[in-house]
């Protein structure tokens, strides 16, 4: 209906890549709105932080499911495809406002195997949090615990070394 | 097309290096030239993989390797390792015997070696004509040139968040915790995991000491506080294993 197809720019599909960077076989989605023409259809999960008609973004704050109600003057919903992955189905809902992405929500995520759910709670909303990051260009380089080779993949430094 | 520009100003690189069981992250004036090339940038990175043919531990033809198992003596490695060695020696002695250079009863000066070889990545490149330059060694940062670099401090308990972020000239910031392989430094003293802190941050002029004297502020756990506010030219930031965070004195002229 009102869903609309994204265009894939530079960091969703890097995203996209990120997660879609190891091959094993998806088993069947369980995702409630996977598939649905309906993007913006409520879901089981409320949004927990998207009232008060705030702008400014919060790295790490994803509502599961659609924020696109309630939504302050100046801000739009875009809803992505769902994108297939190796982890599943993917579907995230960005808020813009003028032309800037202000907001992020995971509409559909890998929920179905254990290997999916550690992706869901951490490399996922990390991934999310690197997209808004590096889209704002706020910092230069992230320092943390020394990750190694294989983990840096996940890392927020690899998010604004795509940047460039 | 992702409106990521930082604004106007030379164009910038940004190179990702696999080295050194890491990943060593460059952003450089574009003029640096290519990973491969034979300008800045390339020498840094090569220099980086000679670090590593040196000094790591996991190479049996390495001169850590060969040194460590007593095949050669010093006199006869690459004569930075000595350099390394009398350094560790300094650091060791300075933090109590908290940053040692025998890390599990083995050779292995590889928690100064990341940090000195950034350090020396950046001091490459600034001598090969770089200005404006920052080198992330797997999250220990070298920042050389005028402007402001903000750098964000990944939070541990929370992870793909930054707790917060630095911001600084000719600074460096390196960060010790708990790894994604879990407690990987361990107090010398006892052979344990240190109590109490998820991370800490320090912010120094130079990486290679810099991140030497995070990690001994690690392993002392909730007693680097006091030891951070006492160490002349270093500032720390920690967060605790509960959430809760401290800074030192002097570490309120970073935040960004």
């Amino acid at each position: 209906m009102r869903r609309v197809i994204l265009a894939v720019t530079g960091t969703i599909a890097g995203l996209v890549a990120l997660l879609s960077f190891k091959s094993h076989v998806p088993s069947a989605p369980v995702a409630a709105t996977a598939g649905g023409s309906g993007g913006t259809a409520a879901s089981s999960s409320s949004p927990s932080s998207s009232g008060g008609g705030q702008t400014e973004v919060v790295p790490g704050a994803f509502p599961q499911g659609s924020i696109a109600r309630n939504l302050p003057p100046g801000e739009t919903a875009v809803d992505g495809q769902v994108a297939s992955t190796a982890y599943g189905p993917v579907q995230i809902q960005l808020i813009k406002k003028n032309s800037k992405i202000v907001k992020v929500a995971v509409l559909v995520q890998p929920t179905n195997t254990l290997h999916d759910v550690q992706i869901g709670e951490f490399a996922f909303p990390k991934l999310i949090s690197e997209t808004l990051t590096a889209q704002n260009g706020k910092i230069d380089a992230v320092s943390g615990a020394t990750y190694t080779s294989a983990g840096y993949i996940q890392s927020l430094q690899s998010a604004l070394d795509k940047r460039s | 097309m992702t409106g990521a520009g930082t604004g106007a100003g030379p164009a910038r690189r940004r190179h990702a290096e696999h080295v050194m069981g890491t990943v060593v992250s460059f952003d450089v004036p574009a003029s640096a030239g290519e990973p491969r090339g034979e300008g800045a940038l390339g020498r840094a990175v090569r220099w980086l993989h000679r670090v590593d043919a040196t000094f790591s531990p996991y190479r049996d033809d390495s001169d850590v390797s060969r040194f460590g198992r007593g095949d050669v003596p010093l006199a006869e490695c690459a004569p930075e390792l000595a350099q390394v060695v009398q350094a560790c020696a300094a650091i060791t002695a300075r933090s109590g015997g908290y940053f040692t250079i025998t890390p599990g009863g083995r050779f292995d000066p590889s928690g100064y070696v990341k940090g000195w070889a950034v350090e020396r990545a950046a001091a490459i490149l600034t001598t090969a004509g770089s200005a404006e330059h920052s080198v992330n060694g797997g999250g220990d940062v070298q920042c050389t040139g005028g402007r402001l670099w903000r750098i964000g401090i990944a939070d541990p308990l929370r992870p793909g968040r930054l707790a917060l972020v630095v911001a600084g000239r000719d600074f460096a910031v390196a960060t010790s915790g708990v790894a994604e392989r879990g407690a990987h430094i361990v107090d010398p003293h006892t052979g344990q995991p240190p109590a109490g802190l998820a991370s800490v941050t320090l912010v120094g002029a130079r990486l290679a000491e810099t991140d030497a004297y995070a990690t001994a502020a690690f392993a002392m756990g909730s007693a680097a506080r006091d030891w951070v506010e006492n160490l002349d030219g270093y500032e720390g930031f920690a967060i605790t294993a509960t959430g809760a965070t401290w800074q030192t004195s002097g570490f309120g002229r970073y935040l960004g």
